[in-house]
C-alpha cells in the first residue's frame, strides 16, 4: 500500500440530495477498497471519516445548491479542493429540486409543512456549476460507480477525465437491444440523453426516462414532437423531460411544446 | 446444384451443420422483434410471423401460415456476428519493474452457420469484407469472424414497406457469397449451393428433384416480391447529384428532424465505423484497450485537437449521406446502400433516407434502375 502521507486525498461531499450517489459509491464494494487503497480519504460521511474542511486533491460532490449555507459551504469546498468533480443529477444541473425553480416554491412549502418557518431555501435550486467552477461533471440519477472511479483514475494519471456525452442509443444499439421505442412506441428518452448508465431500463424493456441528463447535439425539440405524435399528452411531454434535468437547458426546452 | 428439400426434412440441415461441428444460428422473435440467436430446432425459428416496417415503426404479428421466414428482417444484419460492437483489442500490463507488457486479445471463435441470411445482409458483408479486409490492412478481429461463417442465405419472399433491395441490385433473391441459398415455398426449398462445402452438405440431405410447378411458383414468388418493393433511389451512383446539391435547402429540413443518435448508422449493416479507448484498473496496473461502434453521427466523429468539425446535425447527416452513397463509390466500387431499409425503420422519427436522397438529388441521379 503506498502510505498516507503520499497518497492524494480525497473527500465526498454532500448538498441537497437523497445521497444516493454515496450509496452508489459505497455499493461498489470492492472497488471502493481499491479507492481507499489509491487516495486517503479524508472525508466521507456516508462510510465514516469526518472532516469537512480538509484540503484535498479530489472533491467529489453530490446535490444541488438550495440554500444560502450551501452557497457558502461549495465556495470553501473549491477553495480546499484542487479538483471538484460533481456527481450525480443534483450536482450538475439542480436534479429534481430543481422542479421548484418553475413554480412559486414559497407557496408549495406552506402548503405542505405545518411549521414552513423553519424551511429556509433559496428561491431557486440549482447546479454546482452554477456556483463555483467546476473541473468535471457526472451525471446520473445516481451516478454510476464505475465512472467515477474511472474519473478518479485519470486525474491520478494525470488526464482529463473522458466526457462521454453520446447518446444512449449508441450503447443501447452496442448492446443488441431492440429499440423500445420503434418496437412497442414506448416514449423513450434515449435519443437525447447522455451514456453511461450501462442502459439499465431498455435493458429491462423499458423506456429510458432521462436520469443521465442531455447528451451532447441533442434535438428535443423533434423528439417531443415524436412523443405527442405517438400520443403523449402535452402535460405526459413536458413530464418526461423535466422529470430529473428541468434545469438542463435541453431538457427544459424539450418540455414544451412552444418552439417546436 | 439445385435440389428441392421437402419442409419436413428441414431439421436435418441443421443436425448436419451441428454434426459438422457449427454453432446454428438463426432468426429468433425477441422482445418484439426477429433477431439472431442460437438455434437448435426449427420450431424455433419465426414460423407464421410477419413483420410490419414503415419509417420509425416496426411490429411484428403472427399469422397462420406455416412458413418460416414469412418477414423481411429484424434491427440485425450479419454484422454484430463479424464486426463486434465492443471488443477488446488488447491489454497493457505494467510489471514490478515499471516495464510495460502488451498482450494482444484475439477473439475465440466458434464456426457458426447462420440460417436464414438475406441477400442484402450478404452484399453488405461483402462491402465489410473489403473495408476490413483491406490489402495490407486486415483486421484479423473481424477475419476471424467472418471465416468461421457458414452462410445459409433465404430468398426474400415478402419484402417490408422499407425496403428498396431491387433498386440497389442487391436482392430479393440471393446470387451469390453464401454457401447454400434457399428459396422457400409452401412444402419445402428449392435449395442451391453455391461452395464446395454447401454441395458436400447438400448431397447428404434426403431431397428431391426440382420440379418444373417448384420453378414456376419460385418464380412467382420472386416477381411478386420484386413488384411489393415500390421505394427506390434515384440512381445507384448518387455521388455527382449529392455533390452538386451540397446547399440544398433539404438538408436544413432533415436536420431539423434528425436526432443525431446514430440509430441508422448502427442498424446499418454496411457502416463500420468505430472509436478506440482505453479501460485502465483504478490501481494503474493493467489497462484494456478496445474499439467499439461509433458512428459519423458522434461528436467524437469529427473531433480534431480540441474542436468538432462537425458541430451540427445538418454537417454529421449531410456526411453519412453523401459518404454512403456518394463516395463510398470512389473507396469500394459501389454505393454503401444495399436496400435494406434499416434505417427507415428504426430511425426514432421516422425519416424517410430515400424520400431525402431523391429530393436532394432532384430526380437527376444516373438513370440506372
Amino acid at each position: 500500500m503506498i502510505p498516507t502521507a503520499a497518497r492524494p486525498t480525497l473527500a465526498i461531499h454532500k448538498f441537497s440530495s437523497c445521497d444516493g450517489c454515496q450509496l452508489a459509491l459505497l455499493n461498489l464494494g470492492e472497488g471502493l477498497l481499491d479507492l481507499a487503497r489509491m487516495v486517503d480519504i479524508r472525508h466521507f460521511v456516508e462510510a465514516g471519516p469526518m472532516d469537512e474542511e480538509a484540503s484535498v486533491d479530489i472533491a467529489l460532490v453530490e446535490g444541488c445548491i438550495s440554500t444560502a449555507e450551501e452557497a457558502e459551504r461549495i465556495r470553501r469546498v473549491r477553495a480546499n479542493s484542487r479538483y471538484l468533480i460533481a456527481i450525480g443529477a443534483c450536482a450538475t444541473s439542480g436534479g429534481v429540486q430543481a422542479l421548484r425553480n418553475l413554480h412559486d416554491a414559497g407557496a408549495w412549502t406552506a402548503d405542505i409543512y405545518a411549521h414552513p418557518q423553519y424551511i429556509d431555501v433559496l428561491a431557486n435550486a440549482t447546479s454546482l456549476a452554477d456556483r463555483v467552477r467546476v473541473d468535471c461533471e457526472l451525471y446520473g440519477c445516481p451516478v454510476n460507480g464505475h465512472q467515477v472511479l474511472a474519473a478518479v483514475r485519470s486525474l491520478l494519471s494525470g488526464v482529463t477525465p473522458l466526457n462521454d456525452r453520446d447518446k444512449l442509443c449508441a450503447e443501447c444499439k452496442r448492446r443488441h437491444n431492440v429499440c423500445v421505442m420503434v418496437a412497442r412506441g414506448l416514449p423513450c428518452m434515449g435519443p437525447v440523453t447522455a451514456t453511461g448508465c450501462g442502459v439499465l431500463c431498455p435493458t429491462l424493456g423499458r423506456d429510458c426516462y432521462g436520469c443521465y441528463g442531455p447528451a451532447e447535439n441533442v434535438n428535443s425539440a423533434a423528439l417531443g414532437r415524436q412523443l405527442e405524435a405517438e400520443g403523449m399528452s402535452k402535460e405526459a411531454r413536458a413530464g418526461r423531460f423535466l422529470f430529473i434535468h428541468s434545469n438542463a437547458p435541453e431538457f427544459a426546452s424539450g418540455g414544451s411544446s412552444g418552439e417546436d | 446444384m439445385e435440389r428441392f428439400l421437402p419442409t419436413a426434412q428441414f431439421q436435418r440441415l441443421i443436425n448436419l451443420l451441428r454434426r459438422d461441428g457449427y454453432d446454428c444460428v438463426g432468426p429468433r422473435v425477441r422482445d418484439g422483434a426477429i433477431v439472431y440467436g442460437p438455434l437448435e430446432r426449427v420450431e424455433e425459428l419465426p414460423v407464421g410471423w410477419h413483420d410490419e416496417q414503415r419509417p420509425g415503426h416496426y411490429r411484428l404479428a403472427r399469422g397462420s401460415g406455416r412458413r418460416f421466414f414469412d418477414w423481411a428482417n429484424g434491427p440485425e444484419a450479419l454484422k454484430p456476428l463479424t464486426f463486434a460492437s465492443r471488443e477488446v483489442l488488447w491489454t497493457v500490463v505494467r510489471d514490478g519493474q515499471g516495464s510495460l507488457r502488451f498482450c494482444e486479445e484475439v477473439p475465440e471463435v466458434r464456426p457458426t452457420a447462420v440460417i436464414g441470411v438475406r441477400a442484402c445482409d450478404i452484399a453488405a458483408m461483402h462491402l465489410q469484407d473489403q473495408h476490413f479486409g483491406y490489402r495490407e490492412y486486415q483486421d484479423p478481429y473481424y477475419n476471424r469472424r467472418r471465416r468461421a461463417l457458414f452462410l445459409v442465405a433465404v430468398d426474400c419472399a415478402r419484402p417490408a414497406s422499407t425496403c428498396f433491395c431491387h433498386s440497389t441490385g442487391d436482392g430479393p433473391a440471393a446470387h451469390a457469397g453464401f454457401d447454400i441459398a434457399l428459396t422457400e415455398l409452401d412444402d419445402g426449398f428449392i435449395a442451391r449451393a453455391r461452395s464446395e462445402r454447401g454441395r458436400d452438405l447438400l448431397a447428404e440431405l434426403p431431397t428431391t428433384e426440382v420440379t418444373p410447378d417448384h420453378h414456376a411458383a419460385a418464380g412467382a414468388q420472386h416477381d411478386a416480391a420484386v413488384a411489393a418493393q415500390t421505394r427506390r433511389l434515384a440512381g445507384r451512383n448518387l455521388k455527382a447529384s449529392l455533390f452538386a446539391h451540397l446547399d440544398h435547402p433539404e438538408w436544413d429540413a432533415v436536420a431539423g428532424r434528425c436526432l443525431s443518435c446514430g440509430n441508422c448508422t448502427a442498424v446499418c449493416p454496411t457502416c463500420f465505423c468505430h472509436s478506440v479507448g482505453d479501460t485502465t484498473e483504478l490501481d494503474g496496473r493493467r489497462s484494456t484497450h478496445h474499439r467499439q461502434w461509433d458512428s459519423c453521427f458522434s461528436a467524437g466523429h469529427s473531433y480534431m485537437h480540441s474542436f468538432v468539425v462537425r458541430d451540427q446535425t445538418v454537417l454529421r447527416y449531410r456526411q453519412w449521406l453523401t459518404h454512403k452513397l456518394g463516395t463510398w463509390h470512389d473507396q469500394y466500387g459501389r454505393s454503401g446502400c444495399v436496400g435494406c431499409g434499416r434505417c427507415l425503420t428504426w430511425c426514432p422519427v421516422g425519416i424517410d433516407m430515400v424520400e431525402t436522397a431523391n429530393r436532394i438529388c432532384g430526380g437527376d441521379g444516373d438513370a440506372q434502375p
